[in-house]
């Protein structure tokens, strides 16, 4: 019987080679920390999207390592947010349109180049470049010439910005095509980091390995499954890393890194999953990290759809007044998110322009008062209402229920709120850009830096790239110019939150709450904390 | 002694060898694995040939294989009751009244249906009516499984949610099995190129991995009632039953009577309609049978994988889905559903093996 | 034999056209990719449609399939969004997933075998009954329920093991997810073992092994299961393909860094590149196995002769 013969042997192979491998691959798992020896911590990480350029990163993860192998003129304090000087030693303006940079003497790339103005005069060229198609341009698009090495259409007709010019190794200046008095505060944005001469020499070898000229540089980066980032030495700023080094490991699902926070194998998780957060405390303790993060969670409205657009104020504010945020904030986030009651985020603090009830009564749950609003303006479309989401991360799904729940519970009725769950987020983003949502819509915020600007221009200015609903107001629109051309910082702040007064007045959008930053760390580590951003301080922590 | 040929059915005739230029053009699958596929005379001997694993996973596999052992009746083993088939429906029923297993089954399925349909005679509780104040407790007085996440009450999400899951476990069936059993049956019964197309096109389904294609399928077709995710199954369902109907009528159209009835002058509507059609039915049920249950699983991977039923129906994918992250906090809000998915896919797997061994005449 | 290996793979070319062409359209009816690489913001326009000509989205769907079949058969399975080489994709996923199916696999074997065996020896038995029962619940459960409940006992209330897998995804690490993986093909292989042990127990060859005064252990592991196994190794070698593609689930649920996670992950970014790649891929591994397995069982079985 010659097949029997096989039968077994295939047995046997499969077999053999699994004790085998099984016997030799003891060697892998670490105890104690699971990220290598000494000073060294390991924390959960998500695949970034884009390649690691400075202008071509766009979304958390990115930037994550960004803000540690890099540092621009400036850099957001970790604790306050305030934009503060770094690579800069000044950045000086008379008429809120040009201005000088200086830059402070000493600074390195860690391949040992010299920084120089060059270095940031380059970078920012080649992120505005058409040609480059980097993801961030749009944040050169206040600098003069950004139509020229720009265009809308056809091919750019020049290779630099012509708003900016070398003084000599220390000096560059700036020309911007309109005022804008808080235009330094925006530096600390990683598009505006500068660029050693490698990244254009050898292009394909820096993106594998970046190098810049923060208090962390690249040991190795395997794509898809970890990058370790080891201290250097050779750092000039006054944050140096106080740890040896960070290993940060993908994790497709956040419920996986919070299981290997657990079980001992994983020291930072930046992100507490919804399903763990009833746990948390009694897993971690002290360990858990819940703080205000620059983050809000709003309903938008589709203008272009007659049936919620203008003239329907009293609709909007009535949904907005059917959503029980507290109860919601509590059950399904167990207090990670707040309930919001402006449009902008905590994190900006006062003097940012924060300024708790600017939606006053419209973002105060009453179901009866809502129910009348509601019916007031003549009930919803057609008697319904779709709440529309991507639901591939971060609990969309769960909350949209809840909301809908709210809601229908307010109005007595039991489908007249549904939710519309899109599977993916390129799918959903595909909607909004088509126009073809539905009714509200999901539109999160994270800001890219903590001005009360970065809330309201980007979100609500007529035609502005995160205008998802396509509203307009020129009031808005007068009040967004007055304030950006306004030399007095706190008069600028002042102007904004007169536009903010218009949009409780308009409800455009319905805030929801604002999203705080969560974060776990195992027992060996101490001075754990995230930044406004939600992402970890990493060079402030110490293993041991 | 043991090397001798055929010790698993030695009275089936050795296999004859293959010839390239024979009548049929496909002879493409001389393995175990489809044994739908193969000319009645070059029947590999051992009966309970398996078959290749499809995109439908094992369970699915396993259906075609049992179903698959139905094709030996009808004229793979001589001296088999090839016959009429009325005594063979016949004698199913007869056999099946008698097996417990069946009668289990049967009243269960009876009783999914009735909740299905009418799911206030055993619970008064709205399923949409959710307080969130009570999220993930447990139960209390009235609220016999106590609330899931949202505040809803469990019990009646549970009973409520029998009428998706039945509904996409039947409905895909049948989808399923018509249009498999009639794309199968035609290209068995015509052959020719009409087959090799629709043999080329079944392994094009085949080799697209279910879950991948429900992800990618469901999120471009879209909407509220179960019809995208019927539909879905249906599509990459239906390769099996073709295989499945394929080989019964190949071995059908054989028999001696079906010849028999040419020879008289019957035309080819006819003799399919009448001769071919009711003799090779039998292996599309047992394997529709089967097939159900898992598709009722398959439900709720897709509902977890976020592409499947959407609220406000009521599922237990859906609920299965949301509860299983939720495992530490809440276990009962998994539980039930659970339950009562495996119970309901339990009871169409049990359904159609007695309905398999009934009609396998070599278990008596 | 020879002849009939050609026949058969020129057989698969139609199919091959025919999945990969299936699988483009799909991810393409999935929609622009582009628009999700901005974030919560809308593509300047200008960059978007230099992005778009850069991955070649600006031609009709034919052409862009008619290129990446062009690109393909020069080695070339294109770039990822994130600017890796799907080639570099593959060499990182599959290595790790070929180690996932091949414990599945080996627990199929082992665990299937042996409970097959036990069942058939006694069919009609309390053993027998128990473990039909057993085998019919563990098809009956979605994988992703044993995943999670596996996970949450075995990794985080027992401690046994580690609850997910790290990036160097060792064999001890897979162990768990798998047996997860592997249980329904699992429970299917206890079936055909007993089926197939039931039917060859009742065998002349058997009987007269049993007449000849043979020791019973030897009877059962020498001639029973001798025989009895052809089916269930045939069925192990076609169920390799189901099993690599089959795993986006368990990948997921335990942070496996295989084929699994980069599809869904290029699902998720639309990614045409990544997804089709790798189902390019399996679809050959499917189509190979699928022939390897009817060659093999042609070698198993002399009675099969393939002219």
């Amino acid at each position: 019987m010659r097949g029997a013969a096989y039968a077994r042997w295939a047995v046997c192979v499969t077999v053999v080679a699994l004790a085998a491998t099984a016997c030799g691959g003891s060697t892998g798992s670490s105890g104690g920390g699971g990220g290598g020896g000494g000073g060294v911590l390991s924390s959960s990480w998500g695949d970034p999207q884009n390649p690691l350029e400075p202008a071509n990163t766009n979304e958390v993860q990115g930037g994550k390592v960004l803000d540690m192998i890099f540092r621009g003129l400036k850099r957001y304090d970790p604790d306050t947010g305030q934009a503060k000087d770094m690579v800069a030693e000044s950045v000086s303006t008379n008429d809120s349109q040009h201005f000088t940079v200086k830059i402070k003497k000493g600074w390195k790339f860690s391949n040992g180049e010299k920084i120089t103005a060059a270095s940031f005069v380059d970078a920012w060229n080649y992120g505005a470049n058409l040609d480059n198609a980097q993801k961030n341009a749009y944040f050169f698009e206040y600098i003069e010439g950004y139509d020229a090495v720009h265009p809308e259409q056809g091919k750019p007709t020049a290779k630099t910005l012509s708003g900016l010019k070398v003084k000599d190794d220390r000096t560059f200046t700036v020309t911007l095509r309109q005022k804008f008095s808080t235009w330094p505060d925006t530096l600390g944005y990683n598009a505006f980091a500068p660029l050693p001469r490698a990244f254009y020499d050898d292009h394909a070898a820096w993106v594998k390995k970046p190098v810049g000229n923060g208090p962390y540089r690249v040991e190795s980066y395997d794509k898809g499954s970890v990058m370790k980032l080891r201290k250097w030495s050779g750092y000039q700023g006054p944050d140096r890393a106080k740890n040896d080094g960070v290993d940060l490991k993908v994790y497709t699902d956040n419920n996986a890194a919070y299981t290997d926070l657990l079980s001992g194998n994983l020291d930072l998780v930046d992100d507490i999953p919804a399903s763990q957060l009833k746990n948390v405390k009694t897993d971690l303790g002290k360990r858990y990290i819940n703080q205000p993060a620059g983050i809000i969670q709003t309903l938008a409205f589709p203008f272009y759809d007659p049936q919620w657009g203008q003239g329907k104020e009293d609709l909007r504010k009535g949904i907005s007044r059917a959503i029980d945020r507290e109860q919601i904030t509590k059950q399904i986030f167990a207090s990670t998110r707040t309930p919001a009651t402006d449009w902008t985020s905590p994190v900006l603090g006062k003097d940012g322009g924060y300024k708790k009830d600017i939606c006053g009564d419209a973002c105060v749950y009453d179901p009866k008062a809502a129910k009348k609003l509601i019916e007031g303006a003549g009930g919803l479309p057609g008697g319904k209402i779709q709440l529309t989401s991507n639901v591939d991360t971060g609990s969309h799904r769960q909350w949209l229920d809840a909301v809908c729940n709210s809601i229908n519970n307010a109005l007595g009725k039991r489908k007249a709120c549904t939710v519309n769950p899109v599977g993916t987020f390129a799918d959903y983003r595909n909607k909004i850009a088509d126009q073809s949502m539905p009714g509200p819509f999901r539109a999160g915020w994270q800001m890219d830096y903590p001005l009360i600007q970065n809330f309201l221009q980007p979100l609500y200015y007529t035609n502005a790239s995160s205008n998802d609903g396509k509203w307009s107001n020129r009031t808005f629109d007068d009040l967004v110019d007055k304030a950006n051309a306004e030399n007095d910082t706190k008069k600028a702040v002042t102007t904004f939150q007169d536009a903010e007064k218009v949009l409780a007045e308009q409800m455009p959008a319905i805030p929801l709450w604002y999203q705080n930053g969560t974060a776990g760390y195992a027992s060996r580590l101490s001075d754990v904390k995230l930044n406004p951003f939600s992402v970890p301080v990493y060079d402030q922590i110490t293993v041991g | 002694m043991p090397d001798g040929p055929g010790p698993q059915q030695p009275e089936s005739p050795p296999p004859e060898p293959r010839d390239p230029a024979s009548q049929r053009p496909e002879p493409q699958r001389p393995g175990p694995q489809r044994p739908g596929s193969q000319p009645p005379g070059a029947q590999p001997p051992d009966p309970r040939r398996p078959v290749a694993p499809t995109a439908g996973g094992a369970a699915a596999d396993l259906a075609m294989d049992e179903g698959a052992a139905l094709e030996l009746p009808y004229g793979g083993t001589p001296g088999g009751p090839v016959g009429r088939p009325r005594s063979l429906w016949s004698d199913a029923w007869r056999e099946l009244r008698r097996n417990p297993v069946f009668l289990v089954s049967a009243l269960l399925i009876l009783f999914l249906v009735v909740i299905s349909l009418w799911p206030q005679l055993i619970v008064s509780t709205d399923p949409l009516a959710c307080d969130l104040g009570k999220s993930q407790q447990g139960s209390e007085p009235g609220h016999p499984f106590g609330y899931d996440t949202q505040g809803c009450d469990v019990y009646a999400r549970t009973v409520y949610g029998a009428r998706a899951s039945v509904t996409v476990g039947i409905c895909a069936t049948l989808g399923v099995a018509l249009l498999g059993g009639i794309a199968g049956g035609l290209a068995g019964f015509f052959g020719g190129w009409a087959d090799a197309v629709l043999s080329r096109t079944a392994d094009v389904f085949f080799g697209i991995p279910v879950v991948l294609g429900g992800l990618v399928f469901l999120s471009v077709v879209t909407g509220t009632t179960v019809w995208p995710v019927v539909g879905f199954i249906v599509l990459l369902g239906w390769p099996q039953i073709a295989r499945i109907a394929r080989g019964a009528v190949l071995t059908a159209k054989e028999a001696d009577y079906v010849q028999a009835a040419r020879a008289l002058g019957a035309g080819n509507t006819r003799l399919l309609l009448r001769h071919v059609a009711p003799n090779a039915v039998a292996p599309v049920i047992v394997v529709a049978t089967i097939a159900l249950g898992t598709y009722i699983a398959l439900e709720a991977t897709l509902s977890f994988l976020g592409v499947g039923l959407r609220p406000p129906t009521v599922s237990w994918g859906i609920d299965i889905s949301n509860a299983a992250p939720q495992i530490r906090n809440a276990p009962h809000m998994l539980l039930w559903p659970a339950g009562a998915l495996s119970l309901t896919v339990l009871a169409f797997i049990m359904l159609g093996d007695a309905v398999r061994d009934a009609l396998d005449p070599r278990l008596r | 034999m020879g002849r009939y290996v050609i026949r058969r793979l020129l057989q698969m070319i139609p199919v091959f056209i025919g999945s990969t062409f299936l699988i483009f359209v799909m991810v393409y009816a999935l929609g622009d990719p582009v628009a999700a690489l901005f974030g919560d913001r809308a593509p300047d326009p200008a960059t978007a449609a230099r992005i778009r000509r850069e991955l070649y989205l600006d031609q009709p769907l034919w052409k862009q399939y008619g290129h990446y079949m062009a690109q393909i058969f020069q080695g070339d399975f294109g770039t990822a969004f994130n600017g890796q080489p799907v080639l570099e994709l593959m060499a990182a996923a599959f290595p790790v997933t070929l180690r996932l199916t091949l414990i599945a696999i080996a627990f199929e074997l082992l665990a299937g075998i042996a409970l097959g065996v036990a069942g058939g020896l006694r069919r009609g038995r309390a053993v027998d009954t128990g473990l039909l029962v057993l085998t019919l619940i563990v098809i009956s459960v979605p994988t992703f329920v044993t995943g999670y409940l596996l996970q949450f006992l075995f990794g985080v209330k027992w401690g046994l093991v580690r609850p997910s897998v790290s990036t160097d995804a060792t064999f001890q690490e897979l162990l768990l997810p798998g047996l997860v993986l592997a249980l329904v093909s699992l429970a299917y292989v206890t079936r055909l073992t007993r089926t197939s042990v039931a039917e060859n127990v009742r065998g002349d060859y058997v009987r007269t092994a049993i007449a000849k005064g043979l020791p019973r252990r030897r009877v059962v592991v020498r001639h029973l299961l001798r025989n009895s196994l052809i089916p269930v190794v045939t069925f192990i070698g076609t169920d390799i393909g189901a099993l690599m593609g089959g795993a986006i689930v368990t990948e997921r649920i335990f942070n496996i860094h295989g084929v699994g996670f980069q599809l869904y992950q290029g699902i998720l970014r639309n990614n045409a590149p990544t997804v089709v790649g790798f189902v390019t891929v399996l679809v050959i591994v499917f189509l190979l196995a699928n022939l390897a397995v009817d060659l093999l069982y042609a070698v198993l079985d002399p009675r099969i002769r393939y002219a």
